[in-house]
């Protein structure tokens, strides 16, 4: 079966926004998805990150193996939606991926990015 | 001898047999070079032998015997291919099976994941069987830049395992949009002023015309596939008439409707009348009446207004797009005045670098006698004409209000 990972994109939750009442909805929307999309077999993992104020972007400079290290603070892109978690599908094909993803909670607060999973023959 | 007949069966029949080599290889790549080798088989076998009663079925028997060898060559130790060699070598495929396959090509085509532009050329090289070469042509981009957008949507179906099927009833809604949308887009491509008295604008007219007729024949049942043929042939019957001898645009107004090509007129009414009664009306059939309303009129003042604004009424109901905003003015002005017509108007949103909403709404000026906001319209619509056809006409209309 393909798998697909299922990028959770949203406005970056900034201190002091929302309220008490509102994590405590979209806990409980994830929450539901969890039961549903666990009870089918469909996740085969994920995560929810931290804030990108704790990202460091790390990169090799020289374009080769043994260049300086370089360490910035945030994340590689600046955007307005930052990538806020990301669950590991499996699904039979992009469609049945696609009908998964909209019933992540972020499909809703923000947008959900399907990309495959590159398989590596042995 | 015999090159003519192959090019007409894979004009009429490659996309068909490409679809069922689709369905066996699960690989449009493969199904393609599948083809391609029968054609050379072909090319040589109908000179000698003369050409097969059913050239279509002969191509696609040498198709799959090349996809076989080739799987065989390759891969046959994999579960996968077992699985393609035994629907490679299956008995023929029924009626039921190939309208399936080409139905389940053109869903593919046309997937919401990929872009519009995408959808275009995959159409039209898959279900069309243009070359790269002459898509990139009618499209006047690079034909490298037309062979990556085309080898990138067959790399995304393949990777990310676009489907290859029919959707459910449930899904049509939200699936067949689309299809008819990539059809009525390499209509509208090949109706552009610029290109419809070029060869390129034919050549696209009349093939979203014989997709649309494919559509009908596989998907009989559904009102909006005729509606988006009876409009093509609607609109492809006035073609004649809407550029003068002397090269210039005509208006509706001004056409010669002797010109008008009457037997695809009459074709896209008896469609209508067809598929109206069955009163699942949607945008395409809107269009398509309103399209034979105008094509029906003997003479310009003869046009049944009345009924084309209500229609406009409706379809803004349906698709309050700007395009179907600005006609629904000028129908209301046709019945009710300039004054009712810049009401509409009024409520148009964003419509700043749209020449066909200045000068529309220069016309309505003009006619109310209000000469220098005309004058200001039109200046703005000649700003964003986008060729010179229209800057010429807009031009003559500028020089008519300075008097």
């Amino acid at each position: 079966m393909p798998k697909y990972a299922a990028l959770i994109y949203g406005p970056a939750a900034d201190e002091g926004t929302g309220t008490q009442e509102d994590w405590a909805t979209v806990i409980a929307e994830y929450n539901q998805f969890g039961d549903d999309a666990g009870a089918a077999g469909v996740i085969l993992g994920g995560e929810a990150l931290q804030d990108t104020n704790t990202a460091t972007t790390v990169t090799v400079s020289g374009g080769a193996r043994g260049g300086d290290i370089v360490t910035t603070d945030g994340p590689f892109a600046e955007t307005k939606d930052v990538l806020g978690g990301f669950y590991l599908l499996e699904a039979s094909d992009l469609d049945e991926a696609i009908k998964w993803a909209a019933q992540i909670p972020g499909a809703w607060h923000g947008c959900i990015e399907v990309r495959p999973i590159m398989e590596f023959e042995d | 001898m015999g090159i003519p007949e192959l090019e007409e069966t894979l004009r009429i029949e490659g996309g068909r047999v490409l679809a069922t080599l689709i369905r066996m290889t699960r690989d449009i790549g493969a199904a393609e070079d599948a083809l391609q080798e029968a054609s050379i088989v072909a090319l040589a076998s109908w000179q000698t032998e003369g050409v097969p009663e059913k050239p279509g079925a002969w191509l696609l028997t040498v198709a799959r015997r090349k996809a076989l060898d080739r799987i065989r060559r390759e891969t046959a130790r994999l579960p996968k291919e077992r699985e393609a060699v035994q629907l490679l070598t299956a008995g023929p495929s029924s009626e039921q099976d190939q309208r399936q396959d080409e139905l389940s090509l053109l869903f593919t085509c046309c997937h919401p994941a990929l872009s519009n532009e995408a959808q275009i050329a995959l159409a039209l090289r898959t279900i069309s069987g243009m070359t790269t070469v002459e898509i990139a042509r009618v499209f006047l981009v690079p034909e490298p830049t037309m062979g990556q957008r085309i080898s990138r949507a067959k790399k995304k179906i393949k990777i990310a395992k676009i489907p290859y099927r029919v959707p459910e009833d449930h899904e049509l809604p939200d699936r067949l949009p689309a299809v008819l949308s990539t059809i009525y887009l390499i209509f509208t491509t090949g109706h552009a002023p610029v290109d419809a008295s070029h060869n390129r604008g034919k050549l696209l007219m009349e093939e979203a015309i014989r997709l649309g007729r494919r559509l009908v024949y596989l998907m009989p049942d559904e009102p909006e596939c005729v509606g988006l043929l009876s409009l093509m042939l609607s609109v492809a019957a006035r073609q004649p008439g809407r550029v003068g001898s002397d090269g210039a645009q005509r208006l509706l107004a001004d056409q010669n409707r002797a010109l008008w090509n009457t037997e695809r007129a009459d074709e896209a009414n008896r469609l209508l009348e067809h598929v109206l009664p069955l009163r699942r009306v949607g945008p395409y059939q809107l269009q398509a009446a309103i399209s034979s309303l105008h094509t029906l009129a003997p003479i310009y003042e003869a046009t049944d207004w009345p009924q084309i604004r209500d229609l406009y009424v409706l379809l803004d109901s349906m698709l309050p797009t700007p395009v179907v905003q600005v006609n629904r003015a000028v129908a209301e002005f046709m019945v009710s005045g300039p004054e009712r017509g810049l009401q509409i108007l009024d409520d148009v949103p964003d419509m700043e670098h749209w020449h066909l909403f200045w000068s529309t709404k220069a016309h309505f000026l003009s006619e109310m006698g209000r000469r220098e906001a005309a004058l200001a319209a039109y200046e703005k619509a000649f700003a964003c004409a986008p060729d010179a056809m229209d800057r010429a006409f807009l031009e003559d209309r500028i020089n008519a209000l300075r008097g």
